[in-house]
């Protein structure tokens, strides 16, 4: 039990106001602020610079502790969540306890919010400084806790992404486990032909990633599973999966039961033989698959799948898979529990239901799909072979417009405000596939502007302008069809001419918006991550932190963090993977000791603070004979939900005690000039 | 009413993780708001005691706002519930007092509605400046 009754020192607080160029100067006055710092009780010294968090900044910190023999730290500057971590390092430097400094937020919070009040803002950042002050006056040592780090990832999601992570993780020596929920590895781009603006084959360069994957002996693959329950914290998360029943064993499973020889061998024996026939959702309910089914045949793990949701357990496959012995029709779901360090999160998006946008008429109008169906349609390996046809006739089509920001940089309320930052690409590479798989066939695009940014994007567009698309810039009003061709009509502005279009196609494709998927609400609650305004997971600092997140430990890669190509996914998914090998490699991790304490003298022992706290981390033990509450450290992660209700007071919240609290309060209302 | 010059005095205690994120977010994105409020940071509003509310009305605050984390959110899952049961409670001991409950507010706003942070802090000032200077400062006189 760390000692909860403070030395009683005289506090000496050194006060240090930052101008941050103009950023603060600019509506908050300095010098007055620091001037009245000085007449605050216990303040021993004040100072300001240009850039308190610059070396010299630090520095000044560091000098004035020793010179001025200093119990406290404030500096007025920006927000804690910035440099908190920066000062307290400058604080340790000078000699002090790094947790005896307090920040007044000047900036966030004070002159960027009141630009054009200069006076109300000065006064403003006089009483943060009074209050910081009276925080820093009451401030203890304090000593973070080390705790080990399991020596274990995940990957949660097992797009292409997820697959990097993983790999890196699983090469830098870390056992990896890569959840994906569907049958199969691969995400999004399995679907895809060809990759802008190489155009490689998208499965050529997935597959043996996928592979490499299943091959790797650091990874544990488990598909078909989903995340259940997470509790823990960074370094020491358990996570519990549920497998999802499959219907199939693997040979390994096989083995493990004794079947000699048995387990799914991915011969589709079973396939031949299943009555049901349902819409195959990895070709977009373009083609038909089983009840028992693979997706497509890269699949991996090859093992196939019961669709137990359509399965009517006539047992035709069963007898089908004869020895192998390799199916189950009674298979349950399991749970399983594993314990990580740290996580990845992957899992990617989902395309926004464009016929939400009813003037394009998607699912009204036959010959109007959306570029994901284009990618199936145009794929060698996909429903049709690899030939575009009108779904209504199957024509080929002569004249195909492609509506891009379908959903996207739309501020109407139905679709996203957000460019989904990569249909602009690929449909610049569908339409060089319509010219060079279909002689005499032309791609209209209609555009608002072409988003080329990336490395070699602008020379494919250029290089799709000389093959001969058309390209004309307006949003698309809307699109009707004439009832007898099917063929449609795009009404639309020409803003370059200042004129209007109505072009007569044999076909529409639409750059459908991309939006996160349902679950990345539940997923994000599960690892206690947060989301931006437009649902997509929250990265710590959209500048410096762009992988991490508020969740210590957690990390994100890929589309679920927004929209981005797959170069961009793959950067990210190194980067998250990187930063979650970090714990695991230093071995152990300092968790910040906001911890709770009894004290022991006021404590009553009634027990009313126990299911108070959501980790279970208080429970009542006998003592000197009397009943006291007492605190395992290790699951408290100091929110102070206990602190605020213990009736007694009996609770000193580390670092946010309440005679700390009390003082920020009172210095507020009390301490100013009355 | 307020006499001209008054300006009140409202004390907001907001949580790391959403609330005083979500306050962060509306300065970088130079949200404008009047600048009557300031701020006390506290990991969660779990830890919000009401006695630090009662502490901060009989000080003479005119006004106090809790916020945090929306609901189902709470960094520690469940702070926001148990101190939203809290404040529910200590308005009805406020109103007894004499105080009207209108003087205490509890807002979600999340780390990324920089907006919502401006929106409410325009609101709850325009809320206290409305009811006038706390009773309590009239009784001490
Ligand atoms: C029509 C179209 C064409 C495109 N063409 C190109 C192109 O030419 N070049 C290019 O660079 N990019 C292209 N893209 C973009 C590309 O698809 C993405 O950049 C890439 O797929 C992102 O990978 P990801 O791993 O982040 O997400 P995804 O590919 O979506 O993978 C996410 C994975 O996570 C799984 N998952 C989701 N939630 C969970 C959960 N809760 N638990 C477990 N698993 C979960 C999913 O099943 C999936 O396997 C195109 C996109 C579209 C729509
Ligand atoms: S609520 Fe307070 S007094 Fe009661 S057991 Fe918990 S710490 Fe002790
Ligand atoms: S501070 Fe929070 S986590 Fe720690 S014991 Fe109290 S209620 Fe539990
Ligand atoms: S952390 Fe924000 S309310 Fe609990």
């Amino acid at each position: 039990m760390a000692e909860v009754n403070k030395k009683e020192e005289q506090p000496r607080i050194g006060v240090f106001v930052c101008h941050c160029g103009t950023n603060i100067a600019g509506s908050v006055n300095i010098q007055d602020v620091m001037d009245y710092a000085k007449t605050l009780p216990n303040v021993a010294v004040s100072d300001e610079y240009q850039y308190m968090c610059s070396t010299p900044g630090q520095g000044k910190i560091a000098d004035a502790i020793k010179e001025h023999n200093l119990t406290g730290i404030v500096v007025a500057a920006c927000s804690p969540r910035l440099h908190e971590p920066t000062f307290r390092n400058a604080t340790k430097a000078g000699g002090l306890n790094p947790f005896r400094f307090e920040m007044a937020n000047i900036r966030e919070q004070n002159s960027w919010v009141h630009m054009h009040q200069p006076e109300e803002a000065t006064e403003k950042a006089k009483d943060a400084v009074r209050i910081a002050v009276a925080k820093a006056s009451k401030l203890e040592d304090l000593y973070p806790k080390s705790v080990p780090v399991e020596k274990t990832a995940m990957v949660v999601g097992g797009g292409v992404g997820g697959m990097q992570a993983a790999l890196d993780l699983a090469d830098a020596g870390i056992k990896t486990y890569l959840v994906e929920k569907t049958p199969t590895i691969g995400g999004r781009m399995s679907q895809l032909d060809k990759t802008f603006p190489t155009l490689d084959c998208s499965q050529c360069i997935l597959t043996p990633k996928m592979v490499d994957v299943f091959r790797n002996e650091n990874i544990e693959l488990l598909t078909y599973t989903e995340v259940e329950e997470v509790a823990g914290y960074i370094g020491n998360f358990d996570v519990t999966l549920r497998k999802k029943a499959r219907g199939v064993i693997t040979p390994d499973e096989a083995e493990a039961k004794g079947i000699v020889g048995g387990g799914c061998t991915g011969c589709g024996d079973c396939v031949a033989v299943c009555p049901v026939i349902k819409p195959n959702p990895f070709e977009l309910g373009m083609a038909p698959r089983k009840a028992i089914y693979v997706y497509h045949p890269q699949v991996v793990p090859l093992i196939y799948t019961v669709d137990f949701d359509s399965c009517v357990k006539c047992g035709l496959c069963v007898e089908a898979c004869g020895d192998k012995k390799a199916i189950d029709l009674e298979m349950e779901d399991e749970l399983m529990t594993v314990k990580v360090g740290t996580v990845v999160l992957a899992t990617g998006y989902e395309i926004f239901p464009i016929e939400k946008k009813f003037e394009w008429g998607y699912k009204n109008f036959d010959n109007v799909i959306t570029s994901l169906e284009f990618e199936r349609l145009i794929c060698a390996s996909g429903p049709t072979g690899g030939k575009l046809i009108r779904p209504s006739d199957g024509d080929k089509p002569k004249k195909v417009a492609f509506v891009l920001c379908a959903g996207s940089r739309d501020t109407t309320g139905i679709g996203k405000p957000y460019c989904s930052r990569f249909c602009c690409m690929y449909s610049l590479k569908h339409a060089h596939q319509i010219i060079e798989k279909m002689p005499g066939a032309i791609p209209y695009i209609f555009y608002m502007d072409i988003r080329s940014f990336g490395k070699m994007y602008e020379e494919f567009y250029y290089r799709i302008q000389d093959e001969g698309a058309k390209f004309i810039r307006g949003r698309v009003a809307n699109i009707t069809e004439d009832p007898e061709t099917k063929n449609l009509y795009v009404h639309a502005e020409d803003t370059l001419l200042g004129r209007p279009v109505d072009l007569e196609v044999d076909m529409v494709v639409l750059a459908a918006a991309i939006q996160p998927t349902a679950e990345t609400e539940k997923t994000r609650r599960l690892f206690g991550v947060s989301c931006s305004q437009d649902g997509w997971l929250l990265e710590a600092h959209p500048k410096l932190n762009p992988c991490g997140t508020t969740t210590a430990g957690v990390y994100l890669a890929g589309v679920c963090q927004g929209p981005k190509d797959i170069p961009d996914t793959v950067a990210q998914a190194e980067g998250a993977a990187s930063a979650a090998s970090i714990p695991i490699h230093k071995g152990e991790v300092e968790l910040e000791p906001y911890f709770a304490q009894c004290i022991e003298e006021k404590c009553a022992g009634c027990g009313l603070c126990v299911p108070q706290c959501p980790y279970s981390a208080l429970a009542l033990v006998e003592k000197d004979g009397r009943t006291v509450m007492q605190v395992t450290e290790a699951k408290c992660k100091g929110c102070g939900t206990c602190g605020g209700f213990c009736p007694g007071g009996a609770i000193w919240m580390q670092h946010f005690a309440t005679p700390q609290i009390v003082a920020q309060i009172d210095a507020f209302l009390l301490g100013g000039e009355q | 009413m307020a006499e001209e010059n008054w300006k009140p005095k409202i004390i907001a205690i907001i949580c790391n993780w959403c609330s005083y994120a979500g306050a962060d977010l509306a300065g970088g994105a130079r949200i404008q708001y009047p600048p009557d409020v300031r701020a006390i940071r506290v990991m969660c509003t779990g830890r919000v005691d009401p006695l630090f509310i009662l502490k901060a009305f009989q000080d003479g605050a005119d006004g106090v706002l809790v916020s945090g984390c929306h609901f189902g959110d709470c960094h520690y899952l469940e702070g926001n519930y148990k101190c939203a049961k809290r404040m529910f409670l200590l308005k009805s001991v406020l109103k007894n007092l004499g105080i009207d409950d209108k003087r205490l507010r509890m807002t979600f706003v999340s780390a990324s509605e920089g907006a919502k942070w401006g929106t409410v802090m325009t609101d709850v000032i325009k809320t206290v400046k409305d009811l006038g200077p706390s009773p309590i400062k009239e009784f001490a006189k």
